[in-house]
C-alpha cells in the first residue's frame, strides 16, 4: 500500500509538469507579456518605456526559457519559465499584479472558503443518499416517479437561478439572514446557512438521480433478498446493505472533491461576499490578474491528483477485495 | 433591397444542420439503428421533448440567416450602401418588438412606465407613471387594457389552433398516404394507438405539444402586437426579444462545441485503444493532465488569453457583429478543447474491450490494414457511446454558458445569451419595487430549453444503450452546485 502511494505521488509528477507546461504556453507563448502589458495598461498608445517598466516590475523582463546573457546555471534560472513556472513546485507563487503576496492571500482566505463548503459537503452528501435511498424506498410507486421528475426539473435549472432565488427569498422576502458578508468565529453561522443551503439544495437533483440508479442495481442482488429473507426492516437493508455496497461508484465522484473543497466555491462566494479563495479567483478572473489565474490552476490540479489518490485509497476501506498494488 | 451577410457561425450551424440531415438519410437506411431511433419515437416524453427543441432550433436558424440592410440612396450618389448593423431573418420577423424601444424598465404587458417621471399637464408640472411609446399605446383609456388583452388572448389562441389544425391535418394526411390507409381510419390510429399488439411512434404527444406550442405562440403574437410580453429592461428593450435571440447562443454554444470534442476525442480514443504502447501513454498522459485542471480554471485561463489577442488584433473584424461572433466560436472552441478527456477515455475504454473481439482478429488475420480495421470494424460500434456523449454534454453546455458569462468570461457582452440576461438582471431584485421579468423570461426559457434537452437525451440514452452507465457528467459541475 505504501509502495503503492509513493509510486502514485511519483506519477503525479510528469502531469504536474505538464499542467506546468500548458499555462506557461498559455500565459507566456500565446500571447507576448508585451501584449499583456499593453492591455493591462489600457489605452493603445502606450509608450514602451511603460510596457518596460510594467514588466521589469512584475518580473516579465526575463527571456523566456533561455537566458543567453547570465551566467553558467542562472542561464537557465534566471527567466520567466523558472521565476513564474518552476518556483511553483516549492509552492512559491510569487506577487499578484497588485503587488500582494499570493501566498499569504491564500492562506488567509482558505478558512472561509473551507467554513462554507465543508458544511455543504457534508450536508449535501447526507441529503442527497438519504433522498434516493427514500426514493427507492418508494420505488415503483408514484412517488418515485415524482420525485424523479422533481430531480429532472431541478438539474434542469441552472445554478445562478438557486443562488438568487435563495438569495431574493430568504434575505430580502423572509428578513431572516443578512444577504451577503463574513465574519469570523461563530458570528460566521448566520452569513454561511444560506448558502450552505442553496448549494445543497441546488446539488440534490443530478446526485440523487444518480444513486438511486445505483441503489436500484443493488436491490435485486441475492444478499438483498437474504437479509430480507432474515426479516430486517426494509430501512435495515437498505441503509446498511445497499448502501454500504453500492459505496464504490458513489466515493468514486465524492472523494475527488474532498481536497477541491480547498478552492471555495467561485459562484457563491462572490454572490454572498464571502472573502474565500473562490472570491479570489473570481476577482483575479474580472481585473485579468494572470498571476494569481496561474496559480490557481496550479493549485487545482495538485488537488485533483490528490483528490484521485485519495479516492483509491477509500475503496480499500469500503471494500476489502480492493487491493492496491 | 439586402445584402446577405454569412457569419462563420451561420455557416458551421447551417453544415451541422446538413450534417445531421445526411446523418438521418444514413440512419434510415441501417437497420439497428433506424430501431434505436424507433424506441426513441416510441417514448411519448422524448417525442415531446423533441417538438419543444425542435420550436427552439427554429427559432435559432431563422436568427442564423443574417443581412445587411440597404440603406436608402443619398442624394446625388449612385453608390450603394448598406447599414453597418447586421441583422438576421428573425429581427425581421420580430421588428416591432426590436425597433420599439421604451426609455427604461417596463412592467410586463404594462401600459405605465415603472418610474415616476416630471410631466407637463395642463401647465402644471406633476409626477406621475408616463404611458409607454409602444405598451398598450394603441389604447384610449388604459381600463379597457384587461379586456384588449382578453380578446387578443383570444385571437390569438384561436389562430394558432388554426394553423395547428392545418399542420396536423396536412401530417396526417401524409401518415394516411404512406399507409395506404383512409383518413379517418388513421386518424384514430394516431390518436389512440394500438398499444396491446404495437408500439407506435408517440404521436400524438407531438400532436399536443404542438397545440401547446402553437396556442402559447399565438397568445404571445397576439400580445406582443401591442405590448412588451416580458416587459422591458433597463435601456428600454424587449425582454420577449432579447430572450428569443439568447436561443441562438445557447444553441450554439450547446452544438458547435461537438465540432471541436468530437473528431479529438474520437480520434485520440481509437488511436488510444487500438494501437495501445507507447501511442495510449501519450494520450493517456495529454487527458489525464487536461482533465486535472478544475474545468473553470482552464476555460478562465483560456479565455483571458483569447481575450487579448482579440483585443490586440481589433483590425481583424470588420463590425462589431463580427467580433462577437469571432468570440463565440473561440468560446465554443475552448469548452471543446476542455471537456473532449471524460468521452475519449469511454471510447478507448470499450476501444479497448472491442479490439479483442473475434471478427476484429478476424479481420487482422486476413490482412486488412490498421486504419480499415478501425474505421470499418471498430468505429461504427462506438458510435452510440459518441451520440449519448453529445446529446448529454447539450444541457451542460447550456447551462455552463449562463455560469461563464455571469463570471465574465462567457459570450461578448454585446451578444444576447441568457448568461448576458441574468448578468444584466441579477441586481434588479433588489431594486424597489422587484424588477422582476428578465430573469423570469430567462428562467422559463433556460428551463424549457434545457429540460427538454435532458429529457430527450436520457430517452436517448436508454434506446441506444440501456445497460450503460452514464454519469450525469457536467464540465462544470462543481462550480454549479
Amino acid at each position: 500500500m505504501i509502495a503503492y502511494i509513493i509510486r502514485r505521488l511519483l506519477y503525479a509528477i510528469p502531469i504536474l509538469i505538464g499542467v506546468n507546461l500548458i499555462t506557461f504556453l498559455l500565459f507566456f507563448v500565446v500571447n507576448s507579456p508585451d501584449d499583456i502589458a499593453r492591455m493591462q495598461l489600457g489605452a493603445k498608445r502606450v509608450t514602451p518605456e511603460a510596457i518596460e517598466k510594467w514588466k521589469a516590475e512584475r518580473g516579465y523582463d526575463k527571456p523566456l526559457v533561455w537566458n543567453a546573457a547570465a551566467p553558467g546555471v542562472a542561464k537557465a534560472t534566471d527567466t520567466i519559465l523558472f521565476d513564474k513556472s518552476v518556483r511553483m513546485f516549492a509552492l512559491d507563487f510569487g506577487r499578484a499584479d497588485d503587488g500582494r503576496d499570493i501566498a499569504l492571500e491564500i492562506r488567509s482566505r482558505m478558512g472561509p472558503s473551507l467554513a462554507i463548503a465543508i458544511p455543504t459537503f457534508i450536508l449535501g452528501l447526507f441529503v442527497t443518499v438519504s433522498f434516493a435511498l427514500l426514493l427507492v424506498f418508494f420505488r415503483n410507486t408514484a412517488l418515485d416517479v415524482g420525485g424523479v421528475v422533481l430531480c429532472v426539473a431541478a438539474m434542469s435549472i441552472s445554478g445562478l437561478f438557486y443562488i438568487i432565488g435563495g438569495q431574493y427569498l430568504v434575505s430580502k422576502v423572509w428578513n431572516l439572514v443578512p444577504i451577503s458578508g463574513y465574519s469570523g468565529g461563530l458570528d460566521a453561522g448566520k452569513f454561511l446557512i444560506l448558502p450552505v443551503l442553496i448549494s445543497v439544495v441546488g446539488g440534490i437533483g443530478a446526485s440523487a438521480r444518480w444513486y438511486r440508479t445505483l441503489f436500484l442495481e443493488e436491490i435485486n442482488k441475492d444478499y438483498v433478498r437474504t437479509a430480507r429473507a432474515k426479516g430486517l426492516s426494509e430501512l435495515h437493508v437498505l441503509f446498511r446493505h445497499v448502501l454500504k455496497n453500492a459505496m464504490i461508484p458513489i466515493l468514486t465522484g465524492v472523494v475527488v472533491v474532498i481536497p477541491l473543497l480547498f478552492m471555495g466555491s467561485l459562484l457563491l462566494e462572490s454572490f454572498f461576499g464571502i472573502p474565500g479563495l473562490g472570491s479570489y479567483t473570481i476577482d483575479a478572473i474580472g481585473s485579468q490578474d494572470f498571476a494569481v489565474v496561474r496559480s490557481m490552476v496550479f493549485i487545482g490540479s495538485v488537488l485533483y491528483i490528490v483528490g484521485l489518490l485519495l479516492t483509491d485509497i477509500s475503496y480499500t476501506l469500503v471494500d476489502p477485495r480492493v487491493r492496491l498494488k | 433591397m439586402f445584402r446577405p451577410v454569412f457569419l462563420w457561425s451561420d455557416i458551421l450551424l447551417w453544415a451541422m444542420v446538413a450534417g445531421c440531415i445526411a446523418l438521418a438519410v444514413y440512419c434510415r437506411r441501417q437497420d439497428y439503428l433506424r430501431r434505436a431511433w424507433r424506441r426513441v419515437g416510441e417514448s411519448g416524453v422524448a417525442m415531446a421533448s423533441a417538438t419543444i427543441l425542435a420550436a427552439f432550433v427554429s427559432v435559432g436558424l431563422l436568427d442564423s440567416l443574417h443581412y445587411q440592410p440597404r440603406l436608402p440612396a443619398q442624394e446625388g450618389s449612385s453608390e450603394v450602401q448598406y447599414a453597418p448593423e447586421v441583422l438576421s431573418a428573425l429581427d425581421a420577423l420580430v421588428a416591432d418588438l426590436r425597433l420599439n424601444k421604451e426609455k427604461t424598465y417596463s412592467a410586463p404587458l404594462a401600459t405605465h412606465a415603472f418610474a415616476k417621471e416630471t410631466m407637463e399637464r395642463d401647465g402644471v408640472q406633476t409626477r406621475d407613471y408616463p404611458r409607454l411609446k409602444w405598451g398598450g399605446a394603441h389604447l384610449e383609456e388604459v381600463a379597457g387594457r384587461d379586456s384588449d388583452l382578453a380578446r387578443r388572448a383570444a385571437s390569438g389562441a384561436f389562430y394558432g389552433l388554426l394553423l395547428w389544425a392545418v399542420v396536423v391535418g396536412v401530417a396526417v394526411g401524409w401518415m394516411a398516404l404512406a399507409r395506404g390507409a383512409p383518413y379517418g381510419a388513421t386518424c384514430r390510429t394516431v390518436w389512440r394507438p394500438d398499444t396491446a399488439t404495437t408500439r407506435p411512434i408517440a404521436w400524438r404527444a407531438v400532436f399536443v405539444t404542438l397545440a401547446v406550442l402553437c396556442v402559447i405562440g399565438g397568445v404571445t403574437a397576439a400580445w406582443a402586437a401591442g405590448y412588451h410580453v416580458f416587459g422591458t429592461d433597463k435601456v428600454g428593450q424587449d425582454v420577449l426579444y432579447l430572450s428569443l435571440k439568447s436561443v441562438r447562443t445557447a444553441l450554439l454554444i450547446g452544438t458547435l462545441t461537438t465540432l471541436v470534442t468530437l473528431p479529438l476525442a474520437v480520434a485520440l480514443g481509437l488511436i488510444a485503444g487500438f494501437r495501445g504502447g507507447w501511442w495510449d501513454d501519450a494520450i493517456q498522459y495529454l487527458y489525464t493532465v487536461l482533465n486535472s485542471i478544475p474545468g473553470v480554471l482552464l476555460i478562465a485561463a483560456m479565455v483571458l488569453m483569447m481575450q487579448v489577442i482579440i483585443d490586440t488584433h481589433p483590425e481583424w473584424f470588420e463590425t462589431a457583429a463580427e467580433r462577437a461572433d469571432a468570440r463565440l466560436l473561440a468560446l465554443c472552441f475552448i469548452l471543446g478543447l476542455t471537456s473532449w478527456t471524460g468521452l475519449c477515455r469511454l471510447l478507448r475504454a470499450e476501444t479497448l474491450k472491442l479490439r479483442e473481439l473475434d471478427y476484429v482478429q478476424a479481420a487482422r488475420a486476413f490482412g486488412v490494414g490498421d486504419a480499415r480495421i478501425m474505421a470499418r470494424h471498430i468505429l461504427p460500434n462506438l458510435m452510440h457511446i459518441v451520440l449519448i456523449a453529445l446529446v448529454m454534454d447539450f444541457s451542460g453546455l447550456v447551462l455552463s454558458e449562463a455560469v461563464l458569462s455571469y463570471i465574465g468570461i462567457g459570450v461578448d457582452s454585446s451578444m444576447n445569451s441568457f448568461g448576458t440576461m441574468i448578468n444584466a438582471a441579477r441586481l434588479e431584485l433588489s431594486r424597489e419595487p422587484v424588477v422582476w421579468w428578465s430573469l423570469a423570461a430567462a428562467f422559463v426559457l433556460m428551463l424549457a430549453l434545457v429540460l427538454a434537452a435532458n429529457l430527450f437525451a436520457d430517452a436517448v440514452r436508454d434506446a441506444f444503450d440501456p445497460r450503460f452507465q452514464w454519469r450525469a457528467r457536467r464540465i462544470l459541475k462543481k462550480v454549479a452546485a
